[in-house]
């Protein structure tokens, strides 16, 4: 039988559907016309039409990180290529699978400065993965399978596809053949971990006195959080997540200390910093988590375990590093453990200073018993009126800053890849563009986005993407009248000094705005507003809601970690420190 | 400490771009690169050298070994290893005698009426110390290739 001759466009199609791929998010242009062409021409891949690149590939990403499965995004040359590159540097940082396909000049005009031209694969270089500049219209069937196989595989990443418009031309046909199987000589991702060191893994475990499992992003996007799970349970050892690793273990479960790190629960710092055994799974000791990596965790042997070789020991020392994937890992770990007598009761001391830690400085999560006089709403309740209403079972995105903190502390997030936020690069302008994502791959579920008047401003104009295919997102606005985080520094360390961090009077009537774009908007400024307004917002299941509310602009969020010192150096409140 | 780190790549557009920006992106420190395709012309060798500590220096090889077009990578100091350097200078005829040239155990390549060309082959340090000598005479140019390096037990860098 003959093979089917068409062109480098329709073959992307074609090989984005043999991937699997049912939706993607783009912007045409004049580079990527031919392909914009061969996606009206199809039916197999739905195209999603965003209002600016970057949240393209936000949504693309916001799709990976709460499915699993990769996402992808379209852009055309030069000043598309140029928008995607925040999105991309975001996937990067938080390891997620994308695969963007941006359109070049014709291959002769290369290097030419020619119109809408950008070194896409120079640009892009260090926040991928890996990249691919297509040379043959015929390569374009391997170059997806590669892309596809590197973007999800090992630690995931973003890919870049760049195309020369040429290789698209309609009327260039060759044989499409799709690749079953392809072979990257140089690239073979770990999965099991080597047998020695999980022995050596499990008699330390047998030994630990004090030990902490510090679980990150890893275990979720290795679909481990079962064996995580039952693998603390198992050991009745306790459990702190990362910002990104947060609902890898239940939020509920007794044995969760809540999130480490710079915002992380006193019990939770206070844990790690006394620990005599830190078990890390699929995180990375980032300096967020650390502070002063030369003071942290003295006390402790580490054993980590990640799927990059690259991050064992990159910061802190391991005593113990074993590389391969989290689920494969854990796995072995529960076998061998399984095997042998296990004590738990010599924990008992152990876990007793911690629930001690937790009742003297643990988070309320009952603040929205605590009636203000003065009628002001602390960002706090609004999350606790969220999670209320929600019942626990949202899918939530954030922005970056105080309202991303704060919904990381006070919403349980009970399963993984609920919980979609910007950990690494901290990309204020995440949360809308990756609620969409989220939205489009659960149509039914509710999903939230966390942001602040600072943050929902710099991608605003997806407001109309969401019109246009009626996403019912909850836009939960923590409205301070400031950039939070950087007040709260300057608060701090800058003795109150607010340089450029307020708007004066400029800031739109975010109600009335999202009513413009076709939505429902939603003003609430006193407390005893805000559970009503909540519950009618959540209950308001086909359309998009945007919940403005006036959140008290002195708040701070503690505990904070202090610069330069270990973990059990932190701010408790304004007045309160632990040292 | 200075380290010899070789690897295999594909012999590809892009990929030597990928292994420069890595050192510039960490912060590593690149003090010579040599690069050329081998014997099986879908790979190219490179050796390079970097200064750093055990600690650096296993962060290098980690992070050049992640990349999708690196096939393998070795440190060279993890075992004994032969490290090359070619040297080049070029003088004005008048500037340098037979018998300098010859205690300098240099090789002539060029000569006419007016210009010499001498070639060095050896260690790095060694043409360091001669590098310091010619300077007195004034050459007119000098270029090193940076080092190569292959290891001298049955180790090898091979796919």
């Amino acid at each position: 039988m003959s093979k089917e001759q068409i062109s480098g466009a329709d073959a992307l199609m074609r090989s984005l559907h043999e991937e699997g791929v049912e939706l993607m998010f783009g912007y045409p242009g004049g580079a990527v016309l031919h392909i914009y062409d061969a996606i009206f021409n199809q039916s197999k891949v739905d195209h999603i039409l965003v209002r600016h690149e970057q949240g393209a590939v936000h949504a693309a990403d916001g799709y990976a990180r709460s499915t699993g499965r990769p996402g992808v995004a379209v852009v055309t040359s030069g000043p598309g290529a140029t928008n995607a590159i925040t999105g991309l540097a975001t996937a990067y940082m938080d390891s997620t699978p994308i695969v963007v396909i941006s359109g070049q000049v014709k291959s002769e005009l290369i290097g030419t400065d020619s119109f809408q031209e950008t070194d896409m694969i120079g640009v892009s270089r260090p926040i991928v993965k890996h990249s691919f500049l297509v040379q043959k219209a015929e390569d374009i069937p391997e170059i997806v399978k590669k892309a596809f196989h590197i973007a999800t595989t090992g630690r995931p990443g973003p890919v870049v596809i760049d195309v020369p418009k040429d290789l698209t031309d309609p009327n260039y046909k060759f044989d499409f053949d799709y690749p079953q199987k392809i072979n990257i000589r140089s690239y073979k991702p770990a999965k099991t971990g080597d047998p020695k060191q999980i022995n050596k893994a499990v008699k330390l475990i047998l030994e630990a006195k004090k030990p902490v499992i510090y679980s990150g992003g890893g275990v979720i996007q290795n679909d481990a959080s079962a064996e995580l799970t039952k693998f603390a349970k198992l050991l009745q050892f306790p459990v702190t997540n990362t910002l990104m690793g947060l609902g890898a273990f239940p939020g509920t479960d007794e044995r969760f200390l809540g999130m480490l790190g710079m915002h992380g629960t006193y019990e939770a710092n206070m844990a790690i910093h006394n620990a005599d055994l830190i078990i890390a799974v699929g995180a990375r000791f980032d300096d967020r988590i650390t502070n002063d990596p030369k003071q942290f965790a003295l006390g402790a042997k580490k054993i980590h375990i990640d799927v990059d070789p690259a991050s064992l020991s990159k910061i802190i020392q391991a005593d113990l590093p074993i590389v391969g994937s989290a689920k494969d890992c854990l796995s072995s770990l529960i076998d061998e453990l399984s095997e042998n007598e296990l004590d738990t009761s010599k924990l008992d001391p152990w876990l007793k200073q911690i629930t001690e830690w937790k009742e003297a400085h643990g988070l309320n999560h009952s603040m929205l018993e605590i009636i203000p006089d003065d009628g002001k709403i602390l960002p706090q309740q609004v999350i606790q009126s969220l999670y209320k209403e929600t019942k626990g079972g949202a899918f939530i995105t954030s922005d970056v800053g105080q309202h991303q903190m704060f919904a990381a502390q006070y919403y349980f997030f009970d399963k993984p890849r609920q919980w979609i936020n910007s950990g690494g690069l901290g990309t204020m302008g995440f949360g809308l563009p990756s609620a969409m994502g989220v939205q489009f791959a659960f149509p039914k579920d509710t999903v939230a986005c966390v942001t602040g008047e600072g943050s929902i401003q710099m991608c605003i104009q997806e407001l109309s993407t969401c019109f246009q295919y009626g996403l019912p997102i909850k836009i939960i606005n923590l409205n301070n009248a400031a950039l939070g985080m950087v007040k709260q520094w300057q608060d701090m360390q800058y003795g109150g000094r607010h340089s450029s961090s307020t708007y004066g009077n400029s800031l739109p009537d975010f109600a009335a705005l999202a009513r413009s774009y076709g939505h429902i908007g939603m003003k609430v400024k006193k407390f005893d507003e805000l559970e009503s307004a909540m519950k009618e917002c959540i209950s308001l299941k086909d359309k998009l809601v945007f919940l403005d509310i006036d959140v008290d602009p002195n708040e701070h969020i503690y505990p904070m970690l202090e610069a330069g010192k270990a973990m059990d150096h932190m701010h408790l409140s304004k007045e309160d420190k632990t040292w | 400490m200075k380290r010899v780190i070789a690897l295999l790549m594909e012999n590809q557009p892009g990929a030597l771009s990928r292994v420069v920006g890595l050192f510039s992106q960490r912060g590593y420190n690149i003090e010579t690169l040599i690069v050329a395709p081998t014997s099986d012309a879908t790979l190219s060798r490179l050796t390079m050298t970097t200064k750093g500590d055990e600690r650096v220096v296993e962060q290098i090889t980690k992070q050049l070994d992640k990349l999708i077009d690196v096939v393998t990578v070795l440190d060279l100091g993890e075992s004994d290893f032969v490290e090359r350097e070619l040297m080049l200078v070029k003088f004005k005829k008048e500037s340098i005698t037979e018998d300098e040239i010859e205690k300098l155990e240099a090789k002539v390549v060029f000569v006419d009426n007016e210009i010499i060309n001498l070639q060095f082959v050896g260690e790095p340090d060694k043409l360091d110390k001669i590098m310091e000598k010619l300077d007195k005479k004034e050459p007119l140019e000098i270029v090193r290739s940076g080092s190569s390096g292959i290891s001298s037990n049955s180790k090898t860098l091979t796919i």
